[in-house]
């Protein structure tokens, strides 16, 4: 269990016309044990504050920390320390394994990545972690071009979690997926969150799936964070304009908008 | 390369093999066969031409130039390799550490290596063979360095291409150090195409070497490779062109392998091409028309080559849209739903073979006419909106241009009338006429899909066909473009077959949808039964799949076990019966036929799920 | 959103994206200028052994030696030397030959034409040539049509590509000039004379930038705009020309910008050959002779001839294509 609070954080892009503030003065907390999903369209800067949080992207302003504690990534030491506590996965299922890697490979990396195993602790923690994620054990020695989309997120996951961290952000993982893979996707990172009691932050550009794994949700837009609140709060009463704009705009089977509907 | 490779070599790569063998082993023994004649001099056969005891004639001492020729292989051919390896070394971890440093060293490292890019490899080469003064081993070097930028260069773009996948980032995440992320993460993901370059590069060393030696920088007399060679024979050309010319032979010879060989290689990393294509058989006539139909499909199917076998995509599809109707195509990646669109929209590759029993556009059979005429009818009768805004329009053209070229070219309409009527277009997609004058690349996403709509508004259609037309846009875009094709179908009464993986969005915006599932409709049924009163179990899995604002979070959401079928392998049953809760015996040996329920409803399901009783 | 001929205010300017574009472009051309100085400088005093003495023999009189030294300003402190270097070069002073004596200038003068000359039709041949002739392959094998045209093709110019331009040179030579006796084979004596030389400096470059052109029309042809013009029936006239073309053009010119160096280089060799009375074969006449302040000079003029040609192609290329200079910074 990590807590993460993150202040007042500021990351710049170069842009054509000089930098431009992809994140702009977020501050944000998630307590630990709780999952907090981070909802906006693209170029809102959702995974630049993500990639700011894990040390992939520089941060121009503002502080995050975790723990009490501040991030640093100056050195090596800094970033092992940070990837102790923070694991992420991304968007991608074409790029998210190391295609000459076996899974087997991937996996024991990350495993040994922060300490020693000896070789029966090795044998037993692949299987193990691909139980967690629910896929079959002999999928360890599969390339990750044998595996489905789904498949190689969930192995993603895995890789993830062997570090056993205390926060994990999931930037956009189900975005590539169809939707009956990306449900299944869904209800195991849920079920993990819940079971490890891990501090998540979830990003995803679709409302009803981050909201579906989500505590809190935050709504981003133009690099601000324009609402915070329970996931129950936001779907009821949602407070600013633009959270009412998405809800809005989120088409649904069930509450068809009326205004959709024609004679 | 860990996959097997399957295909017989080609002639190319047995030629090229021999062509390597033969310089390999003239490498190794022509010093030990021929070293003595090469060098053994005789003042009364100097400078002689082509004779039977001396094929390419003597030198100016009279020894023979062909064992002289041949000799030289070794001192040809080794340095260049030489060259290759060290510049190769330097330039691959120059260029590839540029994947795994900070930001500010990768620019520096960039900029060193875009500076060195500017001087050409030969010019370098000459200027240090000049420094580090004439002889084999100063060329070499001098090489060697030439090279480094170019094999920099090649290894940045490649490494680049690592750094910015999600796996690379990963293994940041974990606090691996930069020599590793170098050797176990970059390097052998960019270790194919580098080999290639490699390839070339000994060809092209080799050849900068004769170079040099030619220019008298490279091997000094008495030793001699091709180069020295040539340069020692070239005032005799006018004379003796094939004495002068053997040594330059040799080079060409050494050149056209190592090309050859590079081009082998790069074919094998390609992989194969899908088998060759059978001329499609010219469609028969269509089947008799319904009336009062704008598109009529019965029968559909798609056969496309791979590399792996013929698949079939799309397997008998039937669908017939009325004027006013907005109809939406639904499924998974893979279920065949945009290949159907653009089969129907005759957009297919070439390669892929499409058969149908009827295809008729507002009533006309497309078998039955010319293809000047087909192209005119699908111009002016049918427009198509396609799912990325960003690639469909083109970026060096104006939108004036790209708005007006279908009429111009089909309706014959002149410039400025053109011009009006794009204008027109415009407003109704609610974009100000100014944006003719703008290239797509100064629109956003949501006004790049308006242009495209707009543009196929120009043709007045009767059919506009929707691949994913939102996909790649954001959720309150997504909403404004719909609305506008709503608008459009009540304004002009087009029928709109609209194609999405989305099943929410489609229930939500059409009048009527087709449930793809492995190349075939599953279910057909009118959009406002798809949240309560949908019979196939696909259908009925799939919507239940999609996370609800108003579902409970603290249940699972409910999935479909397995995956969709692998279309080279297909088994003659139910192609959902592996995943399907509800399969008996009967399912895996006979596919249903799409039955219908009733008016408006039909499944492809010989055990349906029952009709709920719905309580209102 | 639409761009008319605005009056833009100084700060606007300076933010202005071709602004930022020529301001680097011009740095990355001060600093490679720098470097080409620099290097030719230091040529001289790199060289293992004492350059005069290697020029006039090692039996030379030591008072001749220690003249030529002083003529050379070698006898001064290093810092002075590069100081008296650059004095020189503005005032249009590159040295004396060791050899024959005369200015190097006056060398560079007379014989710097001649080089550009070849270079500049070498360059534009290979454009002629590789443009509409990529364009054409591509065009007949997209999709996986005529794959014995296709792998035609990539044989034919793979074997191209390697062809040494010298090997070439001597090759024409001994054919078309001897054998044939149609071409004049060396020197200067009008236009026929150029045929060889530039035939033998653009033969490999052409093959390169065809297979080049036709990769890259290929992926033009492949894009979603392409379908977008094949969905409005449009002529295969105005899909590959109109749509395809201008696409594959700036790919094209970028590569081609990249070869329009080698050639420059490339004169060194082929002028030898055909004994054209350029830098090149003046560059491989001092190199035998080890006539260092002609070499010094020759790697001057043709690094900076390099270095002007790349410049003059990315700002044809900004020009060309605005997107590319956006892209880039």
């Amino acid at each position: 269990m990590t807590e993460l609070r993150v202040c007042d954080l500021t990351v710049r892009h170069r842009g054509p016309r000089g930098p431009v503030a992809a994140v702009d003065g977020v501050s944000l907390e998630i307590p630990p044990g709780t999952s907090l999903g981070l909802v906006g369209e693209s170029g809102s800067g959702k995974s630049s504050l993500a990639r700011a949080i894990v040390g992939l992207t520089p941060v121009h302003g503002g502080r995050i920390l975790l723990d009490d504690r501040e991030v640093r990534v100056r050195t090596i030491g800094d970033r092992r320390r940070l990837g102790r506590l923070v694991q992420i996965v991304l968007q991608d299922p074409d790029t998210a394994l190391d295609p000459r890697m076996t899974v087997r490979r991937t996996l024991l990396e990350a495993a040994t990545a922060f300490r020693r195993l000896d070789r029966r602790a090795r044998a037993e923690r692949v299987p193990a972690l691909l139980e967690l994620v629910g896929l079959d054990p002999r999928f360890a020695d599969r390339l990750p071009r044998q595996l489905s989309g789904g498949q190689r997120q969930r192995v993603a996951v895995a890789r993830a979690l062997a570090v056993e961290p205390g926060l994990l952000i999931a930037d956009e993982i189900t975005s590539a997926l169809d939707v009956s893979v990306q449900a299944a996707v869904l209800n195991t990172i849920r079920d993990l969150q819940r079971r490890l009691g891990l501090s998540m932050l979830f990003i995803g550009h679709n409302l009803p799936a981050v909201c579906h794994v989500s505590d809190a949700v935050a709504v981003m837009r133009h690099g601000r964070i324009v609402e915070t609140a329970p996931t129950a709060a936001v779907l009821r009463a949602p407070q600013h304009p633009y959270t009412r704009e998405l809800l809005a705009a989120v088409p649904s089977l069930r509450t068809p908008p009326p205004e959709e509907r024609l004679p | 390369m860990p996959r097997p490779t399957r295909h017989p070599r080609s002639p190319m790569a047995w030629i090229s093999a021999v062509m390597l063998t033969s310089l390999l082993v003239l490498a190794v023994a022509a010093p030990l066969v021929w070293g003595t004649a090469a060098d053994r001099p005789d003042p009364f056969a100097v400078l002689q031409g082509p004779s039977a005891a001396h094929p390419f004639g003597t030198d100016n001492l009279g020894r023979d130039v062909l064992a002289r020729v041949l000799t030289a292989t070794r001192p040809s051919l080794l340095p260049a390799l030489a060259a290759t390896v060290l510049g190769a070394t330097g330039g691959v971890l120059l260029g590839a550490a540029t994947a795994v440093v900070g930001p500010r060293a990768r620019r520096l490292l960039a900029g060193l290596i875009t500076l060195l890019l500017a001087f050409p490899a030969l010019l370098v080469a000459m200027f240090l063979a000049v420094v580090f003064g004439a002889g084999a081993g100063g060329a070499v070097l001098a090489l060697a360095v030439a090279g480094v930028p170019g094999f920099a260069r090649l290894s940045q773009t490649l490494a680049a291409a690592v750094a910015g996948t999600d796996h690379l980032a990963a293994a940041r995440v974990l606090g691996l150090r930069r020599h590793r992320l170098l050797w176990r993460h970059v390097l052998p993901n960019i270790a194919e195409p580098l080999l290639l370059a490699a390839t070339t590069a000994a060809g092209t060393a080799l050849v900068a070497l004769s170079g040099l030696s030619f220019l008298g920088l490279g091997v000094q007399p008495p030793d001699y490779d091709w180069g020295q060679l040539l340069n020692q024979g070239l005032d005799r050309i006018y004379a003796d062109p094939l004495p002068a010319l053997a040594p330059g032979l040799a080079v060409l010879y050494a050149a056209l392998t190592f090309q050859l060989l590079g081009e082998v290689l790069a074919r094998r990393v390609a992989g194969r091409d899908p088998a060759p294509r059978t001329p499609a058989p010219p469609p028969a006539p269509s089947g008799p028309a319904e009336e009062g139909l704008v598109l009529q499909v019965e029968d559909l199917s798609v056969e496309l080559p791979t590399p792996d076998g013929t698949i079939r995509p799309v397997r008998g599809v039937s669908l017939a849209l009325r004027p006013g109707e907005i109809v939406g195509l639904v499924g998974e990646s893979g279920s065949g739903k945009s290949l159907t669109a653009l089969a129907v929209a005759d957009l297919l590759p070439e390669r892929a073979r499409v058969t149908r029993r009827t295809l008729r556009l507002l009533g006309a059979d497309l078998a039955t006419m010319t293809p000047k005429q087909r192209d005119r009818h699908l111009a002016t009768a049918l427009a198509t909106v396609f799912q990325n805004p960003a690639s469909a329009l083109n970026p060096s053209l104006r939108i004036s241009t790209q708005l007006t070229e279908a009429v111009r070219a089909h309706r014959g309409a002149s410039r400025a009338r053109a011009e009006a009527e794009a204008a027109e277009a415009l407003r109704r997609v609610a974009l100000p006429p100014a944006l003719l004058r703008s290239r797509p690349h100064q629109l956003s996403g949501g006004q790049r899909q308006r242009v495209m709509i707009a543009a196929g508004l120009m043709v007045r259609p009767a059919l506009v066909i929707a691949d994913e037309p939102t996909t790649a846009l954001d959720v309150t875009v997504q909403r404004q473009i719909t609305r506008l094709l709503g608008d459009l179908r009540r304004d002009t009464a087009t029928a709109i077959l609209f194609i999405s993986h989305d099943i929410a969005l489609v229930g939500g915006f059409c009048d009527r949808v087709l449930v793809m599932y492995a190349g075939s409709v599953v279910e057909s049924l009118p959009a406002d039964r798809l949240a309560d009163g949908t019979r196939h179990p696909y259908t009925r899995a799939l919507v239940a799949s999609v996370p609800d604002l108003t579902a409970d979070r603290d249940r699972p959401l409910p999935t479909v076990e397995g995956a969709p079928p692998d279309p080279l392998a297909t088994a003659p049953g139910c192609a959902f019966e592996p995943r399907c809760p509800r399969r008996r015996d009967h399912c895996a040996e006979q596919a249903p036929p799409l039955g219908d329920l009733d008016a408006v409803h039909r499944v492809a399901c010989w055990y349906p799920v029952a009709a709920e009783v719905v309580v209102s | 959103m639409t761009r008319g001929p605005t009056v833009l205010s100084l700060p606007d300017l300076l933010r202005h994206p071709w602004t930022a574009f020529l301001g680097r472009r011009a740095a990355r051309l001060l600093l490679s200028l720098a470097v080409v100085l620099t290097a030719s400088f230091a040529m001289v005093r790199l060289v293992p052994g004492d350059p005069v003495r290697a020029a006039l023999g090692v039996d030379a009189a030591p008072d001749l030696v220690a003249a030529r030294r002083h003529e050379l300003g070698l006898d001064v402190p290093f810092l002075d030397q590069y100081r008296h270097y650059l004095d020189g070069l503005l005032h249009g002073d590159l040295g004396t030959s060791l050899v024959t004596g005369t200015p190097v200038a006056e060398l560079v003068r007379t014989r710097l034409p001649a080089t550009l000359e070849i270079a500049a039709l070498a360059f534009l041949v290979t454009l002629a040539v590789a443009l509409p002739g990529g364009l054409l392959a591509a065009v007949r094998t997209r999709d996986g049509r005529h794959p014995r045209s296709e792998l035609t093709f990539t044989v034919v110019t793979a074997g191209l590509a390697g062809v040494p331009d010298f090997v070439l040179a001597a090759g024409l030579t001994a054919l078309l000039a001897v054998g044939l006796r149609l071409l004049p084979v060396a020197g200067t004596a009008g236009a026929e004379s150029l045929v060889l030389p530039v035939l033998a400096l653009s033969l490999a470059p052409t093959a390169v930038l065809l297979r080049i052109v036709r990769v890259e029309a290929l992926k033009v042809l492949g894009e979603d705009y392409l379908r977008t013009a094949r969905s409005k029936r449009l002529s295969p006239a105005r899909r590959y020309l109109r749509h395809a073309a201008p696409n594959t053009a700036t790919a094209a010119l970028t590569v081609a910008g990249s070869l329009l160096p080698g050639m420059i280089a490339g004169t060194v060799l082929v002028e030898k050959v055909f004994a054209w009375p350029g830098i090149g074969s003046a560059m491989a006449q001092s190199v035998v002779a080890q006539d260092y302040p002609v070499i010094q000079a020759m790697v001057l003029v043709l690094g900076t001839a390099v270095l002007l040609s790349g410049l003059l192609v990315d700002v044809l290329l900004a020009v060309l294509d605005p997107r590319s200079t956006i892209r880039e910074s």
